[in-house]
């Protein structure tokens, strides 16, 4: 496809015309008379097999000769990751879940050829058992407002054809050939845009003082380094749909007036990087990035760099450094990036979900951006939803929903009728929030109330089976290993705290630790240097505020209320439930389960490794936690 | 007119006409008037007495670096409305600000830092005197056994002064020291032995060996954090 249009082309798009010339173009080739295949090819799904799929959709389609029946396409991210891998068929999206290669003939022969619906590959409702056909009716999707996702997976991220059929590049041209780099930062500031790394600036304002600051040269940078446990927001919108990145990179380009840009992404997300390094090719081909864009007579050119792998790189300055070839360690940012920032040059640097929103704000205005979420919040902001929950995956939702909705209605609540216990916001620098502020709207200024944060977009839920201090200690490690060291508050203030939460979880805390931790948490928030820092008490803190109860029955009672901090914990045998059937016994592996055939087993205090593998194997409950 | 002072001994009276070559702001309720183009810390340098504020990773010939935060003060720009905390080695001294060097809030972070940096460094002179005058008797954590407090100062001297950068700052986060190229400990060629590094190092870490080279300070890790390492880290500390 891409070939036969490059042939009809033969040329660079040189004007706006050209452009909507060769989407009709695309448009009218298509047969309508194909049906619409596509999987998922997003990270998550092909981390369940995904490739597999593909690869026998790709053998039965050549085996059968059905290239003119179908239009098979592996498009990006569909979002929900739980049921992985996902088959989306035709015009009206018949949604089948964990689709196995197996399945793909009858696939073919049913659904596709005879539009006969295969029930056992349909999604059921947990609670009612209803089977649910097509993608717009499951409850997962339903509450949720995909402007940014909602392309990723309708086209195929390799081929700008697509992306071009669906509408891409239109605001490129718009403003490019059509607005002044004023009338553009006026358009983005009106409405409301903030940054979607989580510092929530607003991002119009941003690209003023860029545009305003003196220098001949300036960039434009995206950060894509998202070093976050559990959040990916970011890869999947780079993965699944690179044009809208570059496409805001280079209408923000435009705006501030800079002909240079760089993508800086982990090397960790090596299908992110694969998928921009082709979108930058195929766009340059096409003469939407280089030299005189669609005839505007305004260059740009975009660059790959890769990460090597530390999470502070994601912190502006220590991005730059890093894109500079200096180690990745922040510095005070007491001069603007605006001002000075790669190469002590003016740098606009937004995160990707910003890039991506730009395209959508050009083409429908900021009136229209501006209905959307909530008084101090625009918009709609990607979470990954993840943890203790039912439909875990990545969701798009209009700034302003609530908590609870997202856990009960989007996410289907807690597996296995377990009780909510927090909710992580902001990644490993965010706070948890307890069940009583549900109802609290997501938006940038209400989190932080609760000492938490929005973040770069991750959410991790959590049950009663979560030990909070254990949860705390697990952050805290994460963060001491990823401090870079330069700042003593972050680099000794964090080792400190590890050693404090590591010595609770073993059962060694004393009554002073909660107020140590406290003073730790104050010198960190105004004393340390960069954003990692500053915010690396919060897990601590809002554990601390929220469940003071558990941080207790560690320290004084030696107790662990959830069961997880091994030390604290101990395995019993119910006589009165035990039927000697020596399952346990057998799955011990030191040995420190005896007892006669048919009657109650005891456990050995003393060799016990509280491994917990009888607890597991146990089918009677006879063994109790405590 | 105004009383602006120029020095801790000397004051002058002028007119708050707006003067391109100085700045005029207020340090601890005292008007002051320095030349322009000065971060805080250097401004105060040169007024003893006006304002408080402990340093450790700043050295007068080498840019500043903002790692050690002892320097931070509160720093306001709408006339006190609102006040930030800012490292007074980096930020510029500007026409009108506030600066308060000695409020409750950053006597508590500085007795803070020390606490930690006394936990870091239990038999470093200079840290026992900054612990005796913010009033920290004994850390209430696990102590070290290190000298160094990682200010980069004898890097930055490396680098900046001497231009050998025969020294750099290696690893990240508890795990970061002072080493060699291909982070060795013993010095070679690159290193002239002009013994800046030991110079200017304001713990002591560094001294001067015998072969004319510096002895770099050897990270000794608390057995506590041992505990969450790796066996090839372990390895490579055991091999120290």
């Amino acid at each position: 496809m891409v070939e036969q249009v490059r042939k009809l082309l033969d040329r660079k798009l040189k004007n706006a015309l050209q452009l909507e010339q060769l989407r009709q173009t695309i448009l009218n080739d298509k047969d309508s008379s194909r049906v619409t295949v596509s999987v998922c090819g997003g990270t998550g799904c092909r981390a369940s097999g995904a490739q597999a799929v593909v690869d026998a959709f790709y053998e039965e389609i050549e085996k059968q000769e059905l290239q003119v029946k179908i239009e098979f396409k592996e498009t990006g991210c569909h979002g929900f990751c739980e049921r992985g891998p996902v088959v989306v068929i035709g015009p009206e999206k018949i949604f089948y879940q964990h689709v196995k290669p197996e399945d793909v003939p009858e696939i073919i022969a049913q659904t596709v050829i005879n539009g006969e619906i295969i029930r056992r590959l349909l999604y059921k409702h947990p609670a009612t058992d209803e089977e649910i056909t097509y993608e717009s009716d499951l409850p997962f999707y339903k509450r949720q407002m995909r402007l940014i996702l909602g392309t990723n997976g309708e086209i195929d991220p390799t081929d700008i054809t697509q992306y071009i059929a669906a509408g891409g590049y239109s605001a490129l041209s718009k403003a490019v050939l059509r607005m002044s780099p004023e009338k553009i930062i006026n358009e983005i500031t009106r409405s409301g845009l903030r940054g979607r790394g989580g510092g929530g600036f607003s991002t119009g304002r941003k690209w003023q003082s860029c545009r305003v600051a003196e220098g001949d040269i300036k960039y434009v940078l995206c950060n894509a380094d998202e070093g976050d446990p559990g959040a990916y927001p970011d890869r999947s919108i780079l993965e699944g749909n690179p044009h809208s990145v570059i496409e805001g990179m280079i209408i923000g380009a435009y705006a501030i007036g800079s002909n240079q840009g760089y993508i800086y992404v982990r090397n960790e997300y090596p299908l992110a990087v694969e998928h921009a390094r082709i979108a930058i090719d195929q766009a340059t081909d096409y003469g939407l990035l280089g030299e005189n864009i669609l005839g505007s007579g305004f260059d740009f050119k975009v660059t790959i760099n890769k990460g090597g792998g530390a999470f502070v790189c994601g912190e502006s300055s220590a991005l730059i450094a890093s894109l500079e070839g200096k180690v990745g360690e922040p510095k005070a940012k007491y001069v603007h990036m605006s001002e000075k920032g790669l190469w002590d040059r003016p740098s606009l640097l937004n995160n990707v979900k910003t890039w991506a929103n730009i395209p959508l704000i050009i083409n429908k205005g900021a009136d229209w951006y501006t209905k959307i979420g909530t008084d101090g919040s625009k918009g709609t902001m990607i979470f990954s939803l993840v943890g203790k929950i039912n439909n875990s995956g990545l969701v798009e939702v209009p700034m302003g929903i609530t908590l609870r909705e997202m856990i009960y209605e989007i996410g289907g609540g807690i597996p296995g009728g377990k009780k909510f216990k927090a909710i992580q916001t902001g990644g490993p620098s965010g706070g948890c929030i307890p069940e009583q502020y549900l109802d609290t709207p997501v938006d940038f200024d209400e989190l932080k109330k609760l000492g938490s944060m929005m973040g770069s977009g991750g959410m991790i839920v959590m049950d009663e089976d979560n030990c909070m201090v254990d949860i705390a200690r697990y952050f805290i490690d994460f963060l001491k290993g990823e401090s870079c060291g330069k700042c003593t508050p972050c680099r000794e203030g964090l080792s400190k705290l590890s050693e404090i939460l590591n010595r609770i979880t073993h059962g060694e805390g004393r009554p002073e630790d909660l107020e140590t931790m406290q003073d730790i948490g104050e010198i960190l928030d105004i004393g340390a240097l960069c954003a990692l820092g500053r915010t690396a008490t919060n897990p601590v803190l809002s554990t601390i505020k929220y469940f003071k109860d558990e941080y207790i029955a560690h320290i004084r009672d030696k107790k662990c209320p959830a069961g997880v901090c091994r030390k604290l914990i101990e395995f019993s045998i119910d006589p009165e439930k035990c039927t000697g059937c020596g399952v346990c016994a057998r799955a011990c592996s030191t040995k420190a389960i005896s007892g006669v055939k048919r009657e109650p087993h005891v456990i050995n205090q003393g060799m016990c490794i509280k491994c917990g593998a009888c607890f597991d194997s146990c089918k009677f409950n006879a063994v109790i936690k405590r | 007119m105004t009383k602006y002072w120029i020095s801790s001994e000397t004051s002058v009276e002028i007119n708050d006409a707006p003067d391109v070559n100085a700045v005029h702001f207020n340090v601890d309720d005292k008007n002051i008037m320095v030349s322009a183009g000065q971060t805080i810390y250097e401004a105060l340098q040169r007024m003893p007495g006006i304002g408080e504020i402990p340093a450790l990773c700043y050295n007068p010939a080498i840019r500043p670096y903002g790692a050690c935060r002892l320097c931070t003060v509160e720093v306001s720009e709408d006339r006190g409305k609102s006040f930030r905390f800012v490292a007074s080695c980096l930020y510029p001294a500007k026409e009108g600000q506030i600066v308060k060097t000695n409020t409750e809030k950053i006597r508590k972070l500085r007795k803070g830092i020390i606490e930690l940096l006394l936990a870091r460094c239990p038999d470093v002179r200079v840290i026992q005197e900054l612990a005796k005058e913010y009033g920290v008797e004994k850390p209430r954590f696990s102590l070290g056994g290190h000298d160094c407090i990682l200010c980069g100062l004898c890097v930055r001297a490396c680098q900046e002064i001497i231009g050998k950068s025969a020294i750099s700052l290696v690893n990240r986060g508890i795990y970061k020291e002072v080493a060699a190229p291909f982070y060795a400990y013993e010095l070679g060629e690159e290193c002239i032995g002009c013994g800046d590094c030991s110079y200017v190092c304001p713990t002591g870490a560094i001294i001067m060996g015998s072969n004319g080279k510096p002895v770099l300070p050897r990270v000794k890790i608390p057995y506590a954090e041992v505990g969450a390492m790796t066996s090839k880290e372990k390895l490579s500390t055991s091999q120290k």
